[in-house]
Order: structure tokens, then sequence, then C-alpha cells
């Protein structure tokens, strides 16, 4: 138990993902507006990126940017290049997906007029 | 690695998702997610990943805030809900046994800032030892990102692409 404690107080940043996923998840889940739904999916998806950043973070080491005359380049002096190009992807195609789902959401308020997800059930009748 | 800066930040971080979760009016909601994505950028800038900070500070704070605030002026900008959410047996059973699975898993991970975990050792120190003589480049993001996964930045354009179609085919104006 005690090492479970410390494990958790060794990785401040595991548990904040773990807390931000879970969180934003339920709220996903519960809610019944849609665009709170969206803001729920775009905390879990950032909450997971985070994750992904944290992992590649060495403890020393500086920016992935190569210092002048750094040659031959020793890979322990810098964070991890990885993590960050996948991120980068990843957090772009997150936000045009968005735009696409808000898209949706502006559609069926011209359909609907309403964002409540059980009124549009309900009117879909 | 210290976590002296570190801790404030991730409360910051948890204080403005709940606050973006839980405030009724949606336009509040939308600039508290945008404050969560700035706090998120400066995280992200104090591990070392400072291109993926430019860009949600960018992309994930300016444009994502822009888009939500656009619907939000199209459609309703209140939550118009009063009485409380029902209540979800599946989420209130999964949820806290997924936390409990993800806490219990936590001692497996390697120690964050620990300079030899796993994730760093295949490919990643060959991008950084070889990048300035491939590519003259110093940044090595920017290496690996433009020239060894440039087929992963192509398609990326290709979705971006696409999702632009979709919004702009979704958001037409019917004329009957």
């Amino acid at each position: 138990m005690l090492e479970l404690l410390e494990a958790w107080l060794l990785r401040p940043n595991f548990l904040a993902f773990v807390v931000l996923f879970l969180w934003s998840f339920s709220i996903m889940v519960t809610t019944r507006n849609l665009v709170k739904q969206l803001i729920g999916l775009y905390i879990v998806q950032t909450s997971v990126l985070f994750f992904l950043i944290a992992v590649s973070a060495k403890s020393g080491a500086t920016v992935p940017v190569l210092l002048p005359g750094a040659d031959p380049v020793r890979a322990v002096e810098y964070a991890n290049p990885l993590p960050h190009v996948l991120t980068l992807t990843a957090v772009v195609v997150q936000v045009a997906t968005l735009g696409v789902s808000l898209a949706l959401i502006t559609a069926m308020y011209r359909t609907y007029g309403t964002l409540d997800e059980e009124e549009i059930l309900k009117r879909m009748e | 690695m210290t976590f002296s800066f570190e801790i404030p930040l991730l409360l910051l971080l948890i204080i403005t998702a709940a606050g973006a979760t839980l405030v009724k009016d949606l336009v509040s909601a939308v600039f508290l997610l945008g404050s969560y994505s700035f706090f998120l950028a400066l995280a992200w800038a104090w591990l070392g990943a400072v291109d993926v900070a430019f860009v949600e500070a960018v992309v994930g704070a300016g444009l994502a805030t822009v888009l939500f605030l656009l619907t939000l002026f199209g459609t309703a900008p209140r939550d118009a809900r009063i009485d409380r959410e029902p209540f979800s047996w599946p989420a209130l059973i999964g949820l806290p046994l997924l936390g409990v699975l993800l806490l219990y898993a936590a001692s497996d991970l390697p120690e964050f800032g620990d300079p030899v975990s796993p994730a760093s050792q295949h490919v990643s120190p060959f991008y950084l030892e070889n990048s300035l003589r491939d590519m003259r480049t110093p940044n090595v993001v920017t290496s690996v990102l433009m020239d060894y996964r440039a087929f992963d930045t192509l398609i990326e354009t290709v979705v971006i692409f696409t999702s632009g179609m979709a919004c702009a085919l979704l958001l037409r104006r019917r004329r009957t």
C-alpha cells in the first residue's frame, strides 16, 4: 500500500492525467447538452496527449533543439522528440474533428431548435 | 526531477477543466476551456515540448475557442436544463473501476524524467543523433515531422482538408 502511494507521488503527471481523463469522460457520458459533451471530449483528448508528452520528458534534458557545436550529439541531453511529433499531428487533427462535430451540432440546432440530447430525441419522433 | 513548479500547474489544469465542465453558461465554459489550453501549453513548455506548446496555444486555445464561440453564437449559448442529469449506472460503476485499474498500474510505469525509459530507447536516439547530419536542421522535431515522417504529415493535411470540406457541406444553407 505504502509502495503504491509512493509510486503515485513520484508520478504527479500520471495522477493529473487520470483525474482529468476520468472526470471529463464522466461528463461526456452523463451530460445531455451537446456542447458540454464536446468540451468533455476535448479535455479527454488533451489529457491523453498530456500523458504522452509527460512520458517524453527527461530530467536534466533541454528542449529537442540541438545546441551549436554539439558533435557528436548525446541523446540523453535532449528531450525525446518522437512523442512531440506525434502529439503535434494529434493536436491539429483533434481540432479539425472538433470543427466537424461543431458544424454537425449547428446543423442539428437549425433542424430541431435545441442542443439538449433528450429534447432532440423527443422532437425526432 | 523536481516538481516544485509542476504541482501548481497541474492543480490549475484540473481546476480549469472542472470549471469548464461545471459552469452552466456555455460561453464562460468555453473561455475556461481556453484558459485550460493555455495552462496545458505552459505545462508542455515546462516539460520541454516547446513546439507542441506553441501549437496548443495557437490551435487549441485560439482556434478551438473561436470555433466553439461561433457555434454558440449561432445556437443556444446557455445550458437550458435546470434539473439534474439523470443517473447512469454504467458510468457510476465503470469509471471508478477504470480509475482503480489505472492507479493500480501506476507503479509499472517508468519514472517520469527517467532518461533511459523504454519510450526514449529505440528509434528516438537515432533521430536525435542523425538529424543534424541528414537535414542540417537543429530542430529535431521539425526534421522528424517534415522529413523522416513526412508521409504522416501529408496524410494529416488530407484529414484537415476533408474536415474543412465536411464543415462547408454541413453548414451550407439549403435553398428551398
